[in-house]
């Protein structure tokens, strides 16, 4: 088809140049989509939604009181990423996640970076995440946050920032595996022309990760997939994780600590023992005994189990305190402190609405900021400061002043571009892009991720409950390397 | 070892999956027959009888007539097809981690297909081709399972499902048959014994295997007796048990539900179907059936799906 693609000003595209000239490595790619007639490239797509159809990838979106599934809105034109690049990204997420970790342990242990003044201390005290339950617990190998999504944007320089690190139970792995089965099947060529970084053993890496926690590391450990149930909007990925890494699904109610603090599971054959649980559910529906004390979701004694060494749990409990916007603007300091490196990622440039100057700026330039509360996830609670009225912003002034700890603000980042096929014609759509990283005794990042897309035009709003899409990303190594 | 949760569903599933099944073919038999009986106006209640949903359909229609049984074995939200393939569904979407991949795609896309022709299957002249989709999909499902499926604990809950489900079927069907040949107030019925017979033979796609095995014309004896009593056929009371027997002794603690099961056994294996029917004992006999089916039902949700966290201790923890 005739390609009558325009950059979006002031964005970077990630496979055109300004002048409309691919992307070095990436004239195979742009070569195809003039190759291929508007018809054909419909049909595949038309193809991609067939199989998402059939196959059942379907998110839940929680809407007027009722669960929705719906079915997972993807495009075929995939986003691209040089190796080279890409291997330089992988250093700096392992980096990132390294000192996130020595911190997590740091502040449940000693909290030498606070008696260094590298963070304040009263940040714990505020923060939504610190579980008092966890002081003085070092998990195996002093490793809290085992598995790690991270959002990564690139500005209109193109350089790549992190704009948030998901240490709780970051989601969307399952939907990056079955992006790239959707890709491979509507565009074969393309795969067999390029060099594309396989991703498909990352439920292995996962399964790796997990049993390298297990207290009997001498057995062939039992690693459980611990879900909330079919309503919870993940349902879908974690069936698909427990499927692939051949792992029990369990409820809550599947589990039991028995009187000697081990864990159980209900099996036909009576109780057998679980060494390590992948829990996707939050601390606080954990352990009815500790945390919420009318949780269903939960486990009794969970918490005395995993104290006393006798069950893995990843992530462990409290690590989310290292998942909090205030926190994230330290993440460069900590790497410093811990690593004696350089970050080789750089964060958002950020204001800190708890210090008095910073506060100051934010209030008087609220209408060209972002601004986050410290502990939301999915875009919850955002302030989008061009798209607000004098009421909204007025009324964010004041929950600054209330509750400055609790936010921060950021410039108005322009997300990078891709092609994406829209009706007739192709045209730039913004994208971010989350990886995921393990790490146990050993570290382990994704070749690429979940390429996100925000489908209606001009918007930067990429969660696919507000009308987001996603891509299959492609590493591709350079040829002749 | 599986949880007992995942065993319970796995069962479930394969009741659904051998429900929707049983329903489809029972509707398309019926169907054809009803163009054979032109005179005979109670037959379509008759598969509401089979199906044990008298109370829910008379909750929601009056007349046992085409268009509402057909409507209540397509589309009710209980006890219909699309409420089988639904339940079917929601067991493998809550299981999906322990089925072969496909399964839950085949199952889905028959759970869209029933979606979307719901209303061809609501009409005579697009029923047949809606049934015959509907079976194909579910021997589709059941024979990739029997081709991919390790023959597991996870396999073995659905095949007892599957057993328990299909077993429970032919008693109903054979009692129908019974029930309407023996009703006095419509004489007129006698005269199609024949093609009746040949009918309950068809729901349970035993026409041709009976006629290979039994020599003589169709008669009402010799079909029960096939039905219920033969060793090989896949629908059979005897062999459906022994089937639910086999799957019983790969599983831990089988005790319970073995000695139910035996029970049943015993008493099907004393039993002359031929003195029963001419006796007019054959309906209570069947009912008696049913009653055993419930009870090795209630044994094996006791023996492995259900685990009370007080017998928590170190002995049982160890087992």
């Amino acid at each position: 088809m005739k390609l009558d693609y325009k950059n979006t000003p002031n964005s970077f595209d990630e496979l055109f140049t300004p002048t409309g000239r691919a992307r070095q490595g990436l004239s195979e790619l742009t070569g195809f989509l003039r190759k291929m007639s508007t018809g054909n490239l419909n049909q595949r797509q038309r193809n991609a939604e067939m199989t998402i159809r059939t196959m059942g990838i379907t998110f839940t979106v929680y809407s007027q009181g009722e669960n929705i599934d719906r079915e997972w809105p993807f495009d075929i034109i995939p986003r691209t990423i040089m190796k080279k690049e890409w291997d330089r990204v992988q250093q700096g997420l392992v980096q990132r996640l390294t000192a996130l970790n020595h911190f997590i342990n740091d502040v449940y242990n000693d909290q030498k970076i606070i008696k260094d003044k590298v963070v304040p201390g009263d940040l714990l005290k505020s923060s939504a995440n610190f579980r008092k339950e966890c002081v003085g617990i070092t998990p195996q190998f002093g490793v809290w946050a085992h598995i790690c999504g991270s959002d990564l944007i690139r500005d209109s320089d193109g350089t790549m920032h992190v704009l948030e690190d998901n240490l709780r139970v970051p989601s969307g792995v399952s939907y990056m595996l079955e992006n790239r089965n959707i890709s491979k099947r509507v565009l074969p060529e393309l795969f067999e022309s390029y060099n594309i970084q396989p991703m498909d053993n990352y439920p292995t890496q996962l399964f790796d990760t997990l049993s390298s926690i297990s207290p009997y590391p001498a057995d062939f450990p039992e690693v459980v997939v611990l879900t909330p149930g079919i309503f919870n909007s993940a349902y879908f990925e974690h069936s698909f994780l427990a499927q692939r890494m051949g792992a029990e699904l369990v409820e809550g109610s599947d589990l039991v600590v028995g009187d000697d603090d081990c864990v159980y599971m209900k099996t036909v054959a009576g109780l057998s023992r679980v060494d390590v649980i992948y829990r996707r559910i939050d601390d606080m529906f954990l352990d009815p005994e500790v945390f919420y004390k009318d949780s269903a979701l939960g486990v009794n004694g969970l918490m005395r189990a995993w104290k006393k060494g006798n069950v893995g749990l990843a992530n462990a409990p409290g690590a989310g305190v290292a998942d909090d916007k205030v926190v994230y603007t330290y993440v460069p300091d900590m790497i410093r402190y811990y690593l004696g490196e350089d970050p080789i990622l750089p964060n958002v440039p950020s204001f800190k609405c708890e210090d008095k100057s910073q506060r100051q700026h934010v209030l008087e330039n609220l209408e060209n900021l972002v601004v986050k509360p410290a502990n939301e996830s999915g875009g919850y609670g955002m302030y989008i400061g061009p798209r607000e009225n004098r009421r909204t912003t007025a009324e964010m002034k004041r929950r600054i002043k209330a509750n400055p700890r609790n936010y921060i603000a950021q410039p108005i980042i322009n997300l990078s571009t891709v092609p994406t096929l829209c009706d007739n014609s192709i045209e730039p759509r913004h994208v971010d892009l989350r990886p995921f990283i393990l790490q146990s005794d050993r570290s382990f990042v994704t070749a690429g991720g979940l390429t996100r897309v925000a489908l209606v035009k001009g918007s930067l709003v990429v969660n696919s409950s507000q009308g987001g899409g996603s891509k299959d990303t492609w590493i591709i190594e350079e040829k002749g390397s | 070892m599986m949880l007992s949760r995942v065993a319970e569903r796995m069962y479930w599933f394969g009741r659904y999956i051998e429900r929707t099944e049983n329903t489809a073919r029972l509707l398309n038999v019926n169907t054809s027959l009803m163009l054979d009986l032109p005179k005979v106006k109670f037959i379509w209640g008759s598969l509401i009888d089979i199906t044990g949903s008298q109370p829910a359909f008379s909750a929601r229609f009056q007349v046992e007539d085409e268009r509402n049984v057909v409507k209540f074995l397509l589309d009710d939200p209980s006890g219909s097809i699309k409420n089988s393939v639904e339940m079917a569904r929601e067991n493998v979407r809550t299981t999906r981690e322990v089925m072969p991949n496909e399964t839950w795609e085949k199952v889905n896309a028959l759970k869209l297909f029933v979606d979307s022709h719901m209303a061809d299957g609501l009409k005579r002249d697009g029923r047949h081709q809606f049934l015959k989709e509907v079976l194909r999909a579910c021997h589709e499902i059941t024979g990739y399972l029997a081709g991919s499926m390790s023959n597991n604990e996870a396999y073995n809950f659905i095949k007892i499902g599957r057993n328990l489900e299909r077993a429970d079927m032919t008693t109903r069907i054979i009692d129908v048959g019974v029930l309407n040949l023996t009703k006095d107030d419509h004489p007129e019925i006698q005269e199609y014994e024949n093609i009746l017979w040949n009918n309950v033979l068809r729901s349970s796609t035993a026409y041709q295997m009976y006629r290979q095995h039994v020599k003589d014309r169709v008669n009402g004896e010799d079909v029960c007796d096939f039905m219920i009593n033969d060793e090989v056929f896949p629908r059979s009371v005897v062999h459906c048990l022994k089937e639910v027997q086999s799957c019983f002794e790969t599983l831990p603690n089988p005790d319970q539900p073995l000695r139910s099961l035996a029970h049943t056994q015993r008493m099907v294996a004393g039993s002359d179907v031929i003195v029963l029917l001419n006796e007019g004992k054959l309906h209570q006999y069947i009912d008696e059936i049913q009653e055993d089916l419930a009870e090795i039902h209630d044994q094996l949700v006791q023996s492995w799906f259900l685990h009370d966290a007080a017998e928590v201790t170190h002995e049982t923890a160890k087992a």
